[in-house]
């Protein structure tokens, strides 16, 4: 089973994103903020990270540049999750490496089409109807 | 709603458009046509209908928007944007390298995701099309969606599903909560109204046709007919892209389909197909030339 790091500081949000994940068959693992994620990702590497911009104690941002670092760190596939929805923020994400960019509020389809789209989903997984 | 509305709406439906309801979408028709017939001052679907039978044509025309007005995102369903990339335009280009244009049919462009998910793919393989003219028309029965697919405007929402980010980076102008395509994208597609029902030969002749998830709409009877007639607007060695849910095997032998490429389909060649060697068509203003 595929793993999926859900790094968000409000719990609320790792619960929906939780749901939705599992219902894609990803293993949760949660962090409330870019220092604990890279923590857990010392520890090993997950197959994707779902990643909140503005955090306390290390941002979404700061994170993506220390995983990138990390031995074997540009493995993991990086979805952005966040309210930054300009294209100033989208544009430096995609610079440090992030693979895909959600825009909350988001819903299930948009979830698994982006995770379709950095090739994490089969292509045959229903994105609607 | 009534039994005998309800008959009088599948027969409505099914004149104008060719929408085959089976005996059991009520909820359907309650679902699209209620907020119309409240948007209009009417109670219920009941008055709508007496509305109808009254003869307003404009009430017709909005009852067959309503109906017929279905959704659709970038990229729906991926794969036949693969083909359409990997599989259909590199053998098209081959196959055009002295004419140097192509002509694309969305017949059922609905509010623009599909002809310019095309139009993008199109752009991305410029350096491959350099000096050919790339004509994509977009139709569809409802001009409220052809007037949305013109603008080029979409949701948060809309942009999200099955738009790669890096696509709406390149391509969109974001415009506060909306995302807008960049006007030449906007311009590689044109624009018509058109009924499927209807005869549409003087569209001229396609290389490449996408159909895509409108024939399931219609009865049998009348997808044979428009098979039919897409065979004839097609060039011989031409392609139609079909739905996910659409085939046209036991239906007609006009098209065939094409081997380990599900919902691609070529004529066969038994429909007469247009063929317009050494027929010159009305040059598009709005056509791209890239």
């Amino acid at each position: 089973m595929r793993t999926c790091l859900v790094v968000d500081d409000s719990s609320v949000v790792r619960k929906i994103a939780r749901r939705i994940l599992e219902g894609l068959d990803f293993q949760i693992v949660e962090a409330e903020d870019g220092e604990k994620a890279l923590e857990i990702c010392k520890r090993g590497l997950p197959d994707a990270v779902l990643l909140d911009w503005n955090m306390p104690v290390m941002d979404g941002y700061e994170f993506l540049g220390n995983l990138r670092r990390l031995p074997g760190g540009h493995e993991p596939k990086v979805v952005f999750c966040t309210t930054e929805n300009d294209i100033a923020h989208i544009s430096r994400a995609l610079h440090a490496g992030a693979n895909e960019y959600i825009m909350k509020p988001f819903d299930k389809e948009i979830v698994a089409a982006k995770f379709q789209e950095v090739g994490l989903i089969d292509q045959t997984h229903p994105t609607s109807t | 709603m009534n039994q005998s509305d309800y008959e009088y709406l599948r027969k409505l439906l099914k004149d104008h458009s060719g929408l085959d309801l089976s005996v059991d979408k009520q909820y359907l028709i309650e679902s699209r046509l209620l907020p119309l017939a409240r948007k209009a001052g009417l109670a219920d679907i009941g008055e709508l209908v007496q509305k109808l039978k009254g003869g307003s044509s404009a009430v017709v025309a909005q009852v067959v928007e309503a109906m017929t007005t279905n959704e659709t995102f970038f990229f729906r369903d991926k794969v036949p944007f693969d083909h359409f990339r990997d599989s259909i335009l590199p053998e098209i280009i081959k196959a055009r390298a002295n004419r140097k244009s192509i002509r694309i049919w969305c017949a059922a462009g609905s509010t623009g995701q599909e002809p310019y998910s095309l139009a993008m793919c199109v752009k991305e393989m410029s350096a491959a099309l350099s000096g050919w003219r790339v004509e994509i028309i977009a139709t569809d029965i409802s001009q409220e969606v052809l007037e949305k697919s013109k603008a080029g405007i979409y949701s948060q929402f809309e942009v999200q599903r099955g738009l790669p980010i890096q696509m709406l980076v390149k391509y969109f102008k974001q415009i506060g909560e909306l995302w807008q395509l960049n006007p030449d994208i906007r311009a590689m597609v044109q624009h018509r109204q058109l009924n499927l029902l209807h005869d549409f030969a003087q569209l001229g002749a396609f290389d490449i046709i996408f159909c895509r998830n409108v024939l399931i709409y219609f009865d049998q009877e009348t997808k044979i007919n428009i098979f039919g007639r897409l065979a004839r607007v097609m060039e011989p060695d031409g392609f139609l892209v079909l739905g996910a849910a659409e085939t046209v095997v036991g239906l007609t032998d006009v098209f065939k389909p094409f081997p380990e490429r599900r919902g691609l389909y070529r004529p066969s060649g038994t429909a007469g197909a247009a063929g317009r060697t050494g027929t010159t068509w009305p040059k598009a203003s709005a056509a791209a030339r890239l």
